[in-house]
């Protein structure tokens, strides 16, 4: 569940216990958030960086999850950096600090001397909020290039294609004359530019900021061994390379074929997922939160229900989920990391160069879980499955008419019988097997074991999440640190392997599809027994009226920690959405992991992250 | 070869008969026909996936629905060997420099797929401000697949219409084979927003109209 921790008092409370120690130890600096529907602290910028101290050394809060950034335009006028931390591995709710600073001339000290985690997040901030770091020691834009007019986050900047602060447009709803964004644009095209700029006094910024810090150029030098030669070089991966994963690009140093650094250069696809976002009523970012990580939609859809329903909850006549509602939630989500996990699997054998055909394999099984997610949600891919207080549609009673088996044989069977057939013959077949054809294979051994290792302390501090962060070592799993949902109930074990290297992350993947199974199997009575109940509690209102107030709602996605910070004035749409997407943050620590490697290397690192360009931009 | 009607004895020019017997062993065609005809059937597409709607195009080349069987499973990873570019999700300005290099990287005879809602047209993120309202602002398309994504179906759907474009072209008219050099697409930049250097001339004179009038901001005209 979304967490307040003023709303869950128990007899201990970790997170008022640390407040009152902050405010103890900092009486001038820390004060509480006492905003209605807030929670946490706000710390005086000055003393910043020794209030994370004190909280990561003497309180335990070692985690940084989500590090983003609000502007309250008009209504306090400042920007306030929001940090969500955590204990690793003991669990529990966040610790949420706040600094503010002013719009004008907003500046900020960084954090990534006490959680260098947060390197990313503060670009981010920085690129699309303009929030200054000082002592960030790569203060670029990350999402958009060098030159780019404006931070697009603030709220008073508006795109080319602006019509309103809100929707439903007007021009749309409900008076329904419609008009092409386009025709208004003199260009024609998505671009707006300055007032007063001129193209003859134009010099494009070209792509020298992305090899600051790299030497351009060949430089010929010794090695230690006499008389061999190596060059070092800059090498461009990508952001149309087939390693990639999608359109992902680092910038190597190599010496000789060693790696000496990299730098990734992400934002080719970012799709302003968070501005459409804050334009959108709350409902309507439920398709958006699809095309996030586009292979486990459905959990994508869970995270930002939950955050959602955490504001609900807030407010009077709110009314959790049911009980039938939240065993499909979790039915789906879990059928999800599968088909994610045998995805990522497929991809990094693709990626050590068995072209295609693990994937094939991997890809068959999930194509039997999208049929089931076609049959009960209309859409293989994009489900949009999920509402605030439950689900769009009960399963329905038989899955028919698609004729994609072989010799195009109508499919006619009853959905529970159907479930069961995947979850308790298919699933773990296909599990074994590729567990008996990959994991002694002596080609994946060679490559994978002792490559990319992340030592448990640096995938911590690194805010890894997921598969990378528990093959380090670190049994943190949010469904059990901070259960959500009805995992409390269900009998699973956290996945954990201990040399953090490529190889415990493809096993450690085996290890959780397996889990994944065995949750399956608890469901399938469930489902039966609560066949006929509700799929969702309350009003089906289309929009809801969501409380003023904050919520961070995080989920265990196949990826990692997947979190929606969500913040609402009591309007139509949201005043801030954030979205802390694990495949972003876990690319924090591809350098650190790729140094020192082969460049052949780089690529088997960047596949057993398992990054998904539509969630790392956003 | 794949469907029945495009085998050898498709080709046959019905004004030249071939004895029974041979048909299946002897055409008798045009150039245009057996040219266009190779061609079709032989389409090598770019390994380029963009977002979401890649998720499918490989789903597409997988087992189930596995476009090989329509002589089109050969991906190449690198435009010089590559004649059809499938654009596979949302195209960002940040990435449409690089489209329009590789775009132009191809050799002709080539074709652009626009695969999906966001390719053609912006689709859910086209209000974004760093997203490109389809790929078509930038480089010609040959063929629109509609979905959000299409369904593999659908886009094998769009390899068959294609190949029947490539069939109905001619050898005579077709522009790769006039004289002279073909003009490659001028690659835009990225400046404050990005620049199309072929509407330098828009730019340069809503810039002065700005300035000259004072107006609203551009975009609100
Ligand atoms: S059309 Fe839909 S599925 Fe395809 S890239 Fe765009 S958002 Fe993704």
């Amino acid at each position: 569940m979304a967490e307040n921790p003023a709303a869950e008092v128990t007899t201990a409370n970790p997170v008022a216990e640390a407040i009152a120690a902050l405010k103890a130890q900092f009486p001038d600096a820390v004060v509480e958030d006492n905003r209605k529907g807030y929670a946490g602290i706000v710390v005086d910028p000055e003393k910043l960086v020794e209030v994370a101290t004190a909280a990561r050394d003497t309180l335990g809060y070692n985690y940084l999850s989500s590090a983003t950034a609000v502007d309250y335009l008009g209504k306090g006028d400042y920007f306030e950096m929001v940090y969500h931390t955590y204990r690793v591995p003991a669990g529990g709710p966040p610790l949420v600090i706040k600094a503010r600073t002013p719009r004008d001339r907003a500046t900020l000290p960084s954090v990534i001397s006490v959680w260098p985690g947060a390197d990313f997040q503060e670009r981010e901030a920085y690129d699309l909020m303009g929030i200054r770091f000082e002592g960030h020691p790569n203060l670029k834009r990350i999402l958009l290039w060098e030159g780019f007019d404006g931070h697009p986050l603030r709220k008073d900047w508006k795109e080319a294609y602006y019509e309103q602060d809100q929707k439903p447009f007007d021009s749309r709803w409900p008076q329904g004359r419609v008009y092409r964004a386009e025709e208004r644009n003199p260009y024609g095209k998505n671009v707006r530019y300055p007032e007063g700029f001129t193209l003859d006094d134009f010099t494009p910024v070209g792509e020298a900021p992305n090899y600051d810090g790299v030497d351009l150029g060949i430089n010929v030098q010794e090695m230690a061994t006499p008389g061999l030669k190596t060059d070092r070089l800059v090498v461009n991966l990508g952001p149309h390379h087939p390693s990639t994963h999608g359109v992902f690009r680092m910038v190597v140093t190599l010496n000789g074929e060693t790696v000496e650094d990299l730098q990734p250069v992400m934002g080719y696809l970012h799709r302003n997922h968070e501005k459409i976002g804050e334009r959108n009523t709350f409902l309507q970012n439920m398709p958006f939160t699809d095309r996030l990580d586009y292979i486990t939609s459905m959990s994508n859809n869970l995270g930002y229900a939950l955050a959602v329903e955490h504001l609900l909850s807030l407010g009077p006549r709110y009314q959790p989920p049911t009980y039938r509602a939240e065993v499909i939630r979790v039915l789906m989500v879990e059928l999800t990391r599968v088909v994610s996990h045998m995805w990522a699997i497929g991809f990094l054998l693709n990626d050590l160069g068995a072209f295609y055909t693990p994937a094939l394999y991997a890809i068959a099984e999930r194509e039997l879980i999208l049929d089931f997610f076609e049959a009960v949600a209309g859409s293989r891919m994009m489900c949009n499955y999920m509402r605030f207080g439950g689900v769009f549609k009960d399963l329905p009673e038989r899955i028919q008419g698609i004729p994609l088996l072989a010799n195009d044989r109508v499919r006619n069977e009853a959905t529970l019988d159907y479930l069961a057939n995947i979850i308790n013959e298919r699933l773990p077949r296909a599990i074994d097997e590729l567990d008996d054809y990959l994991t002694h294979n002596e080609i994946i051994v060679t490559r994978c074991q002792g490559v990319g290792i992340l030592p448990p302390e640096m995938a911590i501090a690194y805010s890894a999440a997921g598969p990378v962060l528990r093959a380090s070592g670190v049994p943190y799993d949010v469904r059990r640190a901070e259960p959500y949902s009805i995992y409390p109930e269900l009998d699973f074990d956290v996945a954990v392997r201990y040399n953090g290297d490529i190889y415990d992350r493809y096993l450690l993947r085996i290890d959780e599809m397996r889990q994944s199974v065995r949750i399956l199997k608890q469901l399938l009575p469930r489902l039966r027994e609560t066949e006929g109940q509700p799929i969702i509690s309350g009003s089906k209102a289309y929009s809801p009226r969501v409380p003023e107030g904050e919520a961070y709602g995080r989920v265990e996605n196949p990826k990692g920690e997947l979190g929606y910070y969500v913040v609402s004035d009591g309007g139509q749409n949201p005043w801030r959405y954030h979205v802390r997407s694990p495949s972003y943050i876990n690319l924090t620590a591809l350098g650190p992991m790729a140094k020192g490697h082969k460049v052949a290397d780089i690529v088997a690192i960047l596949g057993s992250i398992d990054i998904i360009l539509g969630e790392v931009d956003r | 070869m794949t469907n029945g009607d495009s085998g050898l004895k498709a080709l046959h020019n019905p004004d030249i008969p071939v004895p029974e017997e041979l048909q299946s062993t002897i055409a008798i065609t045009s150039l245009d026909r057996i040219y266009n005809w190779c061609r079709a059937r032989s389409m090598w597409p770019l390994l380029f996936g963009l977002a979401c709607c890649a998720i499918e195009m490989i789903a597409a080349a997988a087992s189930r629905y596995d476009i090989s069987r329509f002589g089109m499973e050969v991906m190449r990873p690198s435009p010089r060997q590559a004649d059809l570019m499938i654009v596979s999700g949302t195209v960002t300005k940040k990435m449409v420099v690089p489209i329009v290099r590789i775009y132009n990287q191809m050799a002709e005879p080539k074709y652009v797929l626009a695969m999906g809602a966001c390719a053609s047209g912006g689709g859910p993120f086209k209000e974004g401000y760093n997203v490109v309202s389809g790929i078509d602002k930038y480089i010609p398309v040959d063929v629109y697949v509609p979905g959000c994504p299409p369904t593999p179906q659908a886009l094998i759907h769009g390899f068959l219409t294609l190949q029947k474009k490539i069939e109905s072209q001619s050898l005579r008219t077709v522009p790769w084979y006039r004289s002279g050099e073909s003009t490659a697409v001028p690659i835009p930049l990225l400046g404050p927003d990005i620049i199309d250097p072929r509407q330098a001339d828009l730019i340069r004179r809503q810039a002065v109209q700005a300035a000259t009038q004072a107006a609203t901001a551009p975009s609100e005209a």
